[in-house]
């Protein structure tokens, strides 16, 4: 039995390739099938993405069974195996398990260290182990995927820096105030972005946001979606003496905001701080109010400046993220090589108590005329010798290093004590 | 038994300076963690050398420039443990954690004068005028390097370079906090401190006040802060004025404390509290 991956994403092929694959190859659908035609596949999970599709395993021989998915991939697409084969990545063993890891721990993603790879795996495993194709293998496989990737986030940076213009606000947001609760929000004009940024504020359980806008209907609109405040463009310099944040993304072709009057402002609210995000082209505010005492402002640049900076630090942080990775593979080796020991002993003790019972029935007769503590002496004699004479296979399958020492020492068990533990006939 | 536990803390403090060095290379919590118990036991170390050395001699070890030294890492070390349990900003330690072992060093360094000691020094109310004033004066160091905090997080977040140094820094919020936490405990000790010393000073040498060098300058710093928490509490000075004020009067302090030594005589100064 060995563990197998096939698949292909972002990486290796167009996004067209990947749609039609992912629709074809569900937990329930088609694909499903298939499988049926391929006997030496065990256990399987579909792992389908908007970036990737790929099918995780467990097979005796996985030549046979690259070869089955590659010519049902190729059937559904229309394509010949030969031209599909350029877009195809396939993964044995140990290289399985580290690209699964990988990709869980998003470091296989477009933008890695996003969170939302693992929610998807998590759900494609839901999916898998409902309809039965997981076994104990891919279970403890996808535990343990879950947990790498769990100690990646927690031990390496990797997510700690936003990649997107509007977290890298809410982000600075954060080194400026800490707690985002309870701040006031003032929103001037709207535009998808800086939707965006005040949505991830609310996430943030900002007090209340206010939406200014040359339109007053637009602006009573929005702010009745986030449960917030409407007001003239004119009330605005009113607004900023109460407000922590400020998005401002109007289409003004002039300055709204000017560095004189904030500063007045700065005094009227005792220098609590003031934070502009100006996501504006051309900018609404004036750059001059950054250089004020407790006020923060970031043009669009300054944030695509920070993003650039974030994703250079997700890059760092993914080489410890890698490490990891081998780690917790190793590991996985090293309880799946226990796993194949394990019901060879269960079967070795089975077959000499069996041996063992067999022999006390033979002798029923002899034995029905000893006394109560005779035959419980015999019976524990009898149990000794089954324990002694086990002790040394144990110990001898136990002490197998490395993968090939398993498979040998096991085998070489299995052969001088008959055994076939996976009860097919041996 | 003073020189062994002052050598078994001064290590242990390193140990844990180690410690929050390698928080702050690394961002390994544990690594903090750990700091920070080793910090409580090298303080715990460190208490028992001061009570020892009390204990032995019968006047409190602040009668030269060595021991006030020591004295004062004991107090901003203290100063850091508390105020570490109520904020818990971890990175503070690894600021913190250097400069009280830099002082523990200079003050192993520094030669213990011999000779008899004034028996000033062996005054119950001496002690509560050090302690306070020290304590005061230790948690002071803290709204300095808060202070310090912040005009480094600042100066990342208005340049735009945010970087690693930002990243492990707390926000402003938090460093503005501390700053204003710190002014608000440390005042209230340090005026105690000044209040206490002066009412002893009535009933040893039957003045409150003196016009000695170094009851000058306390009084001056105490005014500096007095005038910082008042604009912190009254104008809105927060932020990096506070930070910077904070960094300024500190190094006033702390010219109060060493400058007396080397600059001025005066009843004060360690020089005197020796019996020639």
């Amino acid at each position: 039995m060995e563990i197998g991956l096939i698949g292909l994403n972002h990486k290796t092929a167009p996004v067209e390739l990947r749609e039609k694959l992912s629709a074809a190859c569900t937990q329930t659908g088609p694909a499903v099938e298939v499988l049926k035609a391929l006997p030496t596949v065990q256990e399987t999970l579909f792992l389908t993405t908007c970036n990737r599709v790929e099918i995780l395993f467990t097979a005796e021989g996985l030549d046979e069974a690259f070869k089955g998915f590659l010519e049902t991939w190729s059937r559904d697409l229309h394509q010949a195996p030969a031209e599909l084969q350029g877009c195809i990545y396939t993964y044995r063993a140990d290289e399985a398990v580290r690209h699964l890891f990988r990709v869980a721990a998003s470091l296989d993603s477009l933008v890695v260290g996003e969170p939302q790879i693992l929610g998807q795996i998590k759900e494609a495993y839901r999916e898998a182990s409902q309809s039965r194709s997981t076994g104990v293998i891919l279970n403890r496989l996808l535990h343990r995927a879950f947990s790498t990737a769990k100690r990646i986030r927690t031990e390496t940076g990797i997510a700690d820096h936003a990649v997107s213009i509007s977290f890298a606000a809410v982000e600075l947001a954060k080194k400026i105030f800490q707690e985002l609760a309870g701040k006031k929000v003032l929103l001037i004009g709207a535009g998808e972005m800086a939707e965006l940024a005040a949505e991830h504020l609310l996430n943030n359980k900002v007090a209340e946001i206010v939406v200014a806008n040359r339109t007053l209907e637009r602006a009573q609109e929005l702010a009745h979606r986030w449960r917030g405040r409407a007001v003239p463009l004119e009330e605005v310099p009113s607004v900023l003496v109460q407000t922590d944040i400020v998005i401002s993304s109007t289409g003004s072709p002039d300055l709204l905001i000017q560095r004189s009057q904030v500063k007045a402002i700065m005094k009227q609210r005792r220098q609590r701080p003031l934070f502009f995000i100006d996501i504006a082209v051309p900018r609404d505010i004036d750059p001059g109010v950054n250089d004020l005492d407790n006020v923060y402002l970031y043009d669009i640049d300054d944030l695509q400046g920070v993003v650039t900076q974030n994703m250079a630090a997700r890059k760092n942080e993914a080489v410890e993220a890698e490490r990891i990775v081998q780690e917790e593979a190793v590991k996985f080796r090293t309880w799946l090589n226990g796993l194949e020991i394990v019901p060879t002993i269960v079967a070795l003790r089975q077959k000499l108590e069996e041996i063992r019972l067999g022999e006390l029935k033979r002798a029923g007769g002899v034995l029905q005329e000893l006394t109560p503590d005779q035959l419980k002496a015999v019976e524990l004699v009898s149990q000794s010798m089954v324990n002694k004479i086990l002790h040394d296979p144990i110990t001898f399958l136990k002490r197998a290093g490395n993968r090939q020492q398993v498979s040998e020492q096991v085998d070489l068990a299995q052969k001088v004590f008959n055994l076939n533990p996976n009860g097919q006939p041996g | 038994m003073p020189l062994f536990f002052f050598l078994l803390a001064l290590s242990l403090y390193l140990l844990g300076t180690a410690g929050y060095i390698a928080y702050i290379v690394s961002q390994g919590k544990r690594f903090a963690q750990g700091g920070y118990i080793i910090l409580w036991a090298g303080f715990a170390a460190h208490t028992l050398a001061i009570a020892s050395g009390y204990y032995g001699t019968g006047y409190f070890p602040v009668s030269n420039l060595k021991e006030s030294l020591s004295f004062f890492a004991w107090a901003v070390m203290g100063a850091y443990l508390v105020i570490q349990l109520r904020f818990n900003i971890r990175v503070l330690g690894s600021f913190l954690s250097p400069l009280a072992a830099i002082m523990m060093i200079s003050s192993s360094f520094l030669p213990a004068p011999s000779g008899a000691v004034n028996p000033i020094l062996r005054s119950f109310w001496l002690v509560l005028h050090v302690v306070t004033a020290f304590a005061g004066n230790g948690i002071f160091a803290i709204a300095c390097l808060a202070g310090v905090m912040y005009l480094i997080q600042e100066s990342r977040i208005k340049s735009k370079q945010l970087g690693a140094m930002s990243q492990r820094l707390p926000s402003l919020e938090t460093l503005d906090g501390l700053n204003y936490q710190c002014l608000i405990l440390g005042f209230p000790l340090l005026t105690f401190g000044l209040v206490s010393g002066s009412l002893y000073a009535h009933y040893t040498l039957g003045s409150f006040w003196r016009w000695d060098p170094k009851e000058v300058w306390s009084l001056i710093t105490w005014l500096l802060y007095a005038a910082l928490l008042h604009g912190r509490l009254v104008s809105g000075w927060r932020g990096r004025r506070s930070a910077l004020l904070s960094i300024l009067f500190f190094l006033v302090l702390v010219f109060s404390f060493l400058g007396m030594k080397f600059l001025v005589q005066g009843y004060h100064t360690f020089s005197a509290f020796q019996q020639r």
